[in-house]
């Protein structure tokens, strides 16, 4: 580790993490794997996948509905689940956390719920220029529905959001505010504070999409003062097709359910159906109960290791990396926030992305290439992509000094 | 030589590469030995669609043989191009529209790309081949003309 700037000592045992992580023992094209797309997914550490296996081979059985052993067991361990992570995010209650598919999901959620009850036509909802798609498409649909409009808070060339522009945004036809806390094609941390605190001054809801945020920072809900607030299982050492929403209880109450079906319900008839009570409300159909419980023990395992430790140790690799990705020649950096988290996107020279991914590829280096699902963000930089390396607790200096002998290597062979 | 003499050649150039890097570093070569379009055929017509870069191919027929000429803004993707204008180009429509490329999955091309790159590269196939195959239409059509 003397690679390391300053006098930073590691800020945990990188060695001993990665021992618990099978996929990064993998060789690729015969060369040990160099995981650098963890903003894309992370790897599982062996705990979480004992835990889906456990589910699977112990106690198998549908929640809240069974008399059973079995299904008592499984409720246990998925409502344990759910606190787990209302602790992790600081919420009021458990009943404010709610199992989804993933981010995507829990934006689909919100923007259907709200819009369908609050959204009038002629009213706005804000995003930001560096937001992933998830967090466009679903506001333009509802946008488009309910004859509302979808507004953009702009950003500058190094990819801050320009706070000026957004206070002047902001009107009483605003009706929410989505932005993402950390971008996944730039790595900006934004503002997002003075953003809710801008937006509650004028009584507007914000929605902050904390997929890149909640791997590698502390993030408490109630210090935010958030109204909604999703991520996805996956990228924090979960499993897929798992994530989460949290929403203050005063609106998640408020809110109608999104989709109807079995536990979402209190009483049925052919005339009129009554709504089961949070979180229930919006959990309709039996849910991914293994990737719920298994996305519970991730966390316990971020929390073993010390979230703290994490984005200490984190922030020296970024500014490992940072420093060694510059002393290449024709590199530049796309996104130069004086805040960055997690991800570092950036070209070199004329090289197209897609061809120094593919030779970083054959190297065994995975890193994500491409518009990142953030194409306004590429239309606003002009290029067609950028390469994006993206870290996790269990990256290492070793890692980065191979990208970048990676790189060095396909330059040649490109230039 | 024939589209299938060309192909053997360069399976067995191929062959004698040991890892995927010196593979690459062959088809980044190759991309730089490949006839360029000319700037005025650099057309959106003349992009090929389905490919992630940006690729130019057009066609021009010379007694009786189709002479491919292309760009691209990505270098592996020139290289590909490169790859199937040296086995496609100069042979007569009905001979490109009856080969069979068999060395795509030989020289193990499909299985090492990455799927977009894979994608991309079959696009490419099927636009020259269609191109051949408009050709020969036309030739024929021309022939029958004559006859009646």
């Amino acid at each position: 580790m003397q690679h390391v700037p300053d006098i930073t000592v590691p800020a945990l045992d990188v060695e001993k993490i990665r021992r618990d992580f099978p996929l990064l023992r993998e060789k690729i094209y015969g060369t040990p794997l160099v995981y650098l797309d963890n903003a894309a997914t992370t790897q599982k550490p062996q705990v979480v996948l004992d835990a889906l296996e456990q589910y699977y081979t112990q106690y198998n059985s549908n929640v809240h509905r069974g008399v059973h052993h079995l299904s008592q067991k499984a409720t246990d361990a998925y409502e344990n689940s759910r606190k787990t992570i209302a602790s992790y995010l600081n919420a009021r209650k458990p009943e404010e956390i709610i199992f989804t598919k993933g981010t995507t999901d829990g934006i689909n959620l919100i923007a259907y719920s709200y819009g369908k009850s609050v959204i009038k036509p002629g009213d706005i909802v804000l995003v930001s220029a560096m937001e992933h798609h998830s967090n466009i498409v679903p506001w333009q649909i509802m946008c488009e529905d309910r004859g509302a409009e979808l507004q953009v808070i702009p950003m500058n060339e190094r990819g801050e959001l320009l706070m000026d522009e957004f206070s002047a945004l902001l009107n009483d036809r605003v009706k929410m505010i989505a932005v993402t806390y950390v971008s996944n094609s730039l790595g900006t941390v934004n503002p997002v504070h003075e953003i809710i605190a801008q937006a509650h001054a004028r009584n507007i809801p914000v929605l902050l999409d904390a997929a890149q945020a909640v791997q590698h920072m502390p993030v408490d809900v109630q210090e935010l003062d958030v109204d909604f607030l999703v991520f996805s299982g996956h990228k924090i050492y979960g499993p897929t097709g798992i994530g989460v929403l949290y929403g203050k209880e005063e609106w998640l109450d408020k809110l109608p359910p999104y989709q109807g079906g079995g536990d979402m319900i209190k009483t049925v008839t052919f005339a009129k159906t009554t709504y089961n009570v949070l979180p229930y409300k919006f959990e309709a159909g039996t849910p991914d109960i293994s990737g719920a419980i298994a996305l519970g023990t991730a966390i316990e395992y971020i929390q073993q290791v010390g979230l703290e430790n994490i984005q200490q140790w984190e922030e020296q690799l970024m500014e490992y990396a940072t420093q060694k990705l510059q002393e290449i020649e024709g590199l530049r950096f796309i996104g130069q926030a004086k805040k960055k988290s997690g991800a570092i996107s950036f070209l070199v020279g004329n090289i197209h992305p897609y061809d120094l991914g593919e030779l970083l590829d054959k190297q065994g280096i995975a890193i994500r290439t491409g518009h990142h699902c953030a194409e306004p963000v590429m239309d606003f930089c002009g290029i067609p992509g950028t390469v994006r390396a993206s870290f996790a607790m269990y990256t290492t200096m070793e890692d980065i000094d191979k990208l970048v002998a990676g790189i060095k290597k396909a330059a040649a062979m490109l230039s | 030589m024939t589209i299938k003499e060309t192909q053997d050649e360069l399976i067995s150039d191929f062959s004698l590469m040991e890892n995927w890097m010196d593979k690459y570093e062959y088809i980044i070569q190759l991309g730089k030995e490949l006839p360029l379009i000319d700037e005025k055929y650099k057309t959106p017509d003349n992009i090929i669609k389905g490919c992630q870069s940006q690729v130019w191919l057009h066609t021009e027929l010379t007694d009786g043989k189709l002479v491919f000429t292309a760009d691209s803004d990505a270098v592996i993707t020139k290289g590909l191009i490169s790859l199937m204008v040296s086995v496609l180009s100069n042979h007569t429509p009905r001979e490109i529209n009856e080969a069979d490329l068999y060395f795509i999955e030989a020289i193990g091309l499909t299985s090492h790309l990455s799927p977009t790159r894979s994608n991309g590269l079959l696009s490419m196939v099927k636009q020259m081949k269609m191109y051949a195959f408009a050709y020969q239409a036309k030739s024929q059509s021309q022939q029958n003309g004559k006859e009646l």
